[in-house]
């Protein structure tokens, strides 16, 4: 059998399988197989908002680089499925090595026995496995190390089971034996390293910010924040409740944060819309509160499992009435950590909402990388001891007043959705009304001077600046790496509200600029031209739900140096 | 505790003359009295209306949110911090109408708070419309035909959701109301004290006069053990039964179902991040 292989140290493998097929098992086994060799993974998913059928697919990118980018390219297809390759047409080449059952996948690809292995051993679900350890011969991952992975994940699933798990392993790699093997230089000090997505990623933040209190109501991509948190809950001492709507939900939060629990709420764009009543309570009650939102594409149900940038308006905008809020868009699994507590303690600071915006691709997007990329912020205690005669909204030159809360010290704590005076007691008293307009506006102007700068890549004399938000990071920084240009940088922001004071002349240095982003409105574009008049030359917008890919970047990006 | 304590002296009070609100005001003071609990220690947690704003009428902490929603606030407050005595104060339009979701859903977590409704069967702070509670053939300017809508029973819908304590009082009896939120109070769990409240600006039909005609006490021999019963004393309509209808004290309540005091009955807030258990949990994120 001739097989062409690319010799590039960095491999687009891509798994297809219909939903209910075990792919997201698999999925999990590989890029564990692949991380404990010493190669660096990273895996990203695709998949129909169904239980059963259609076609999921993840792509996982085993390469000697640190890479975390969506690729169109397709180096080997695992075809688990009848329907896999059609699924699949535009992001295959003559390249692509196909793998697939022999009924499958016909003549020009490799068909090899998998179902029929599979039944032999006990049932077509062991089909999956058989596949994956084909391509663990394939790219040089020991049997060991497989059968390690494997344990890890059947384990509790019984002997039984895992008995035939493990024979389906060792007749996968036996049929990869005939295939040719593709080498990727391996570096065994990563096989230590850490391996999480997006989702974990925000949630372990949330945790070491101090969250103690999550209520929400689950709703795709935002639901695995929602349950890594339950998971954990008693052991990181915080209480989950899963509402009866998400109105409750971030009511709920504001109750237990009035009383003095970090909390938060996880939701995604239909449910948020719920909330917006309650942003609102947040911002007159200045109660803080950590507001997690997985973008998908809307509007209403939209594409549930797809990706999208759509919400960062709704953020912005959502509540009547007009207060300070903060609004973050992580970018990095690494950062993601440390943006999280640090929208606990701008909450907590500045006794205002602070959104944290991802999205499917970020939430569901899986990558190592060494602990020490974890920044911890130390956590400060903004709560006040309340005297008698306390004034829950007092007056001072920031807007913040010292903020108690009900039995923690002698002092009554009076906290109103209504406008209210000092007290906290409903008042129509204008003047007060005008008082307290600006005492909860003014917030920002201090917040203003602890803005997170947009991270530049490349040099700082460049012609072209590209410019993205959260999850765009990773395609536009390998694109740019790949065309390795002097006059191209990247600016990407993670924080998008308020945005940094550099913003401005960072814009203005360039001779034209383009955004890429994953809605039709250009809304960080617009965002920016109304904070800092600065018009963005070019939008490049996608919005079918699936992320930029390196390619897409580059060549928009070679569209626009002619 | 003397009963002034909770006074709020010098409060720009909105109600008007008249208002079976301050009847209810005055048996919460008289009850919080007889319980020795301290303003410090108290949380009122409303929505909006004229009932809603009692809590500024009160000496205690508040929480007064938005219309409708009190009771996730209030359950909120009771999650972070078990200690604190918390009691839900909203009109009957509030609770059944735009909290109506809240309202089943807090019963059946039995969060360990006193609901308190106003119920005068009308909106009153946006002047006269038809609430949930509203009887049929009741003419508002929206309801211009009478309102035919089946009214809301909200006694019934809490003892079949299985709500602990469910009672209802007039706040024309000052006496028997400030017994009867005494024991709501006293009640681990969930209580609910539907409280009939003359409007004497919106509601002509439902007058004081009307309240004492079709209105009398369950007898002494009516036994809250048997839900049964409650139910179908519940389901009257031709006279209203007051009194205390239900009562089962072995639920466990929400906080008590919360693994986090489970041998700690620290609030929330005092608590500091474990350390150990988030780099354990860092720790296994290796995918070895
Ligand atoms: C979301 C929302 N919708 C509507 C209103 C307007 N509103 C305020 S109070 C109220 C009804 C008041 O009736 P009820 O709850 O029975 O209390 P009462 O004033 O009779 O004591 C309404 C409709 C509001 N504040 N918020
Ligand atoms: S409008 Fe009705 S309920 Fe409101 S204060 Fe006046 S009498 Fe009382």
């Amino acid at each position: 059998m001739v097989i062409s292989v690319p010799e590039k140290n960095d491999i687009s493998l891509v798994l297809c399988g219909e939903a209910g097929q075990g792919i997201q098992t698999v999925e999990q086994i590989l890029v564990r197989a692949f991380k404990m060799t010493g190669f660096n993974v990273s895996a990203s998913k695709e998949y129909m908002s169904r239980v059963r059928g259609g076609q999921n697919s993840t792509q996982i990118r085993v390469s000697s680089r640190r890479v975390a980018a969506f690729l169109d390219r397709t180096d080997i297809l695992v075809a688990l499925s009848p329907g896999a390759i059609k699924h699949l047409q535009n992001r295959i080449s003559s390249a692509t090595i196909i793998i697939g059952d022999e009924k499958d996948v016909g003549k020009d690809h490799i068909g090899l026995p998998f179902r029929k292995m599979a039944r032999e051993i006990g049932g077509p679900i062991f089909a999956n496995i058989i596949a994956a350890s084909t391509v663990c011969q394939m790219l040089d991952v020991d049997l060991e190390t497989f059968h390690h992975c494997l344990t890890s994940m059947f384990a509790r699933k019984g002997e039984e089971i895992l008995e035939k798990d493990i024979k389906a392993g060792n007749q996968g790699y036996q049929l990869g034996e005939s295939l040719k093997k593709i080498k990727i230089e391996k570096n065994p000090s990563l096989s230590s390293e850490l391996l999480l997505n997006g989702s974990e990623a925000v949630a372990l933040g949330c945790i070491a910010g101090g969250c103690r209190f999550i209520s929400s109501y689950p709703m795709t991509p935002s639901t695995p924040v929602q349950a890594f948190l339950a998971e954990h809950a008693s052991k990181v001492e915080l209480v989950f409740e899963q509402a009866e709507d998400e109105i409750a939900a971030l009511n709920m939060a504001l109750g237990a944060s009035y009383a003095g629990a970090r909390s938060m709420v996880a939701t995604s764009g239909s449910g948020f819309a719920l909330m917006g009543e309650a942003v609102g309570l947040a911002g007159m009650t200045e109660t803080p509160v950590v507001i997690y939102i997985g973008m998908r594409p809307g509007p209403a149900v939209g594409l549930p499992t797809r990706t999208a940038q759509e919400d960062l308006d709704l953020s912005l905008y959502s509540g009547p009435g007009e207060f300070t809020r903060a609004i973050f868009a992580p970018s990095k699994l690494e950062d993601a950590y440390y943006l999280s507590q640090q929208a606990f303690d701008l909450a907590e600071k500045y006794q205002i909402p602070v959104f944290i915006l991802s999205d499917q691709y970020l939430a569901d997007l899986y990558y190592n990388f060494p602990e020490e990329n974890l920044r911890d912020m130390k956590i400060k205690n903004y709560l006040a001891k309340t005297k008698k005669n306390y004034l829950r909204y007092q007056f001072t030159p920031s807007g913040i007043s010292p903020r108690g809360i009900p039995g923690y010290g002698n002092g009554l704590v009076v906290a109103d959705s209504d406008e209210h005076d000092e007290a906290g007691h409903l008042t129509e008293d204008l003047e007060i009304r005008t008082k307290m307009v600006e005492k909860r506006y003014h917030k920002l102007k201090e917040l203003k001077n602890e803005v997170m700068a947009p991270e530049l890549y490349g040099s700082d004399h460049y012609q072209l600046l590209v410019l993205g938000w959260g999850s765009t990071y990773h395609p536009l920084k390998e694109a740019l790496e790949e065309l390795d240009n002097e006059e191209i940088s990247l600016l990407h922001f993670q924080q998008v509200y308020p945005l940094h004071p550099d913003t401005r002349m960072l814009l203005e240095k360039a001779e034209k600029n383009v955004i890429f982003e994953n809605n039709i409105k250009s809304q960080f574009a617009n965002l920016i031209k109304l904070e800092t008049g600065q018009e963005v030359d070019k939008k490049v917008l996608k919005y079918n739900g699936i992320p930029f890919s390196v390619e897409e970047v580059i060549s928009n990006i070679k569209g626009e140096l002619k | 505790m003397k009963e002034d304590v909770y006074d709020m002296l010098g409060a720009d009070v909105a109600w008007c003359p008249g208002c079976g609100n301050f009847g209810i005001l005055t048996a919460i003071k008289k009850a919080l009295s007889d319980l020795d609990i301290k303003p410090e220690e108290l949380v009122l947690v409303s929505g909006i209306g004229q009932a809603g704003k009692l809590p500024h009428y009160l000496k205690s902490n508040v929480f007064n949110g938005l219309h409708g929603r009190s009771l996730p606030p209030a359950t909120g407050i009771k999650a972070a911090n078990p200690q604190l005595t918390v009691i839900d104060v909203s009109g009957d339009g509030c609770m059944y109408g735009e909290g109506g979701n809240h309202f089943m859903h807090t019963i059946r977590r039995n969060v360990d708070l006193t609901n308190l409704v106003h119920n005068n069967m009308v909106y009153g702070l946006t002047k006269g419309q038809a609430s949930p509670t509203s009887q049929i053939d009741f003419h508002t300017p929206l309801q211009v035909e009478g309102v035919f809508e089946e009214p809301f029973n909200p006694l019934t819908v809490a003892i079949s959701l299985g709500a602990g304590f469910v009672a209802r009082a007039f706040s024309g009896d000052i006496e028997k109301t400030r017994e009867i939120i005494k024991n709501a109070i006293q009640h681990k769990g969930y209580a609910l004290v539907d409280i009939f409240q003359p409007c004497v600006t919106f509601n002509r039909i439902n007058t004081y006069q009307w309240f004492q005609k079709h209105t009398y006490y369950l007898e002494k021999e009516h036994n809250p053990q048997d839900k049964v019963e409650a139910f179908k004393r519940a389901s009257e309509t031709e006279n209203y039964p007051l009194g205390i209808f239900y009562q089962n004290k072995d639920k466990k309540t929400f906080d008590e179902n919360l693994k986090v005091y489970e041998g700690d009955g620290r609030p929330l807030y005092q608590r500091e991040v474990n350390q150990e258990a988030l780099k354990k949990l860092i720790n296994s994120k290796r995918g070895l």
